[in-house]
């Protein structure tokens, strides 16, 4: 089902919100049902947890950490058709914000979770879509709101 | 682990917000550049919230330092040579003191 000509790029925040590990094996599941070649970027904890998580990569084929995915883009011109950033911290949206400033012509999601969630997304003034929820242990309504702005829940009808 | 972590630093702030940082710099050193996201330094790409702003002492440099479960450190690290490539190439906001 994977469309190497469509490609996305998940960059995940600090693990330590729980939501976080769930919704990137879905949205992973979900770009991959979808066609695309999905890369993941994340810390040394996020690539354990990734790892402990689904042993036989079914979800979450390929990783890198988040310092090689940038170098990938500014040495190396990848390019991604999406992006999708998590952020429930300061720190997750200087990610976001350095990688939206480097992929400008990409469809681009922000993930703002968390239970400081309204006030960080307050801080985000670089263009694409965003998606707000004070989220920390249930996934279901943040995972609602990606379902809709993705058209995922279309597929499963 | 980038780079930057193997290096000899000292940290000045710990805890800020990005903006925070930027406003650290911009109001303790007299010598700042505007350096775009991404951008290496000391072999680590820059992360920040556009314009990433970097002080230059001498041969020091004071610039953010985001880690994605810490948050963004204010660090010094001595760098002649990436001092002066920084002087060449940065976008330069202000030279006077304050």
């Amino acid at each position: 089902m994977e469309d190497s000509s469509k490609k996305a790029l998940l960059v995940l925040g600090c693990p330590e919100v729980p939501i976080q590990m769930a919704l990137a094996l879905y949205a992973g599941h979900n770009l991959i049902q979808s066609g695309y070649a999905v890369l993941t970027a994340g810390n040394p904890s996020v690539m354990k947890l990734i790892k402990t998580s689904d042993p036989d990569s079914h979800y979450l084929k390929k990783l890198t950490t988040l310092e090689q995915s940038i170098e990938g883009i500014t040495d190396r011109n990848d390019t991604y058709d999406i992006c999708i950033c998590f952020a429930h911290n300061d720190a997750g949206i200087s990610y976001a914000a350095t990688i939206r400033y480097l992929l400008p012509d990409t469809r681009f999601i922000t993930l703002v979770f968390g239970r400081e969630a309204d006030t960080l997304s307050t801080r985000i003034e670089y263009p694409g879509e965003v998606i707000t929820e004070i989220a920390v242990h249930n996934p279901i309504p943040i995972r609602r709101r990606l379902q809709e702005v993705m058209g995922w829940d279309a597929l499963k009808s | 682990m980038g780079c930057i972590e193997e290096l000899t630093y000292d940290i000045l702030a710990k805890g800020l917000s990005f903006p925070e940082s930027r406003q650290f710099i911009e109001k303790h050193y007299d010598e700042t550049y505007q350096i775009k996201p991404g951008t290496k330094l000391f072999g680590d790409p820059l992360i920040g919230i556009p314009p990433i702003v970097i002080g230059i002492e001498g041969d020091m440099i004071i610039f953010p330092f985001v880690k994605p479960c810490h948050g963004t450190f204010l660090l010094r690290i001595q760098g002649l040579e990436e001092a002066e490539r920084i002087r060449q190439t940065g976008n330069r906001v202000t030279d006077k003191k304050k």
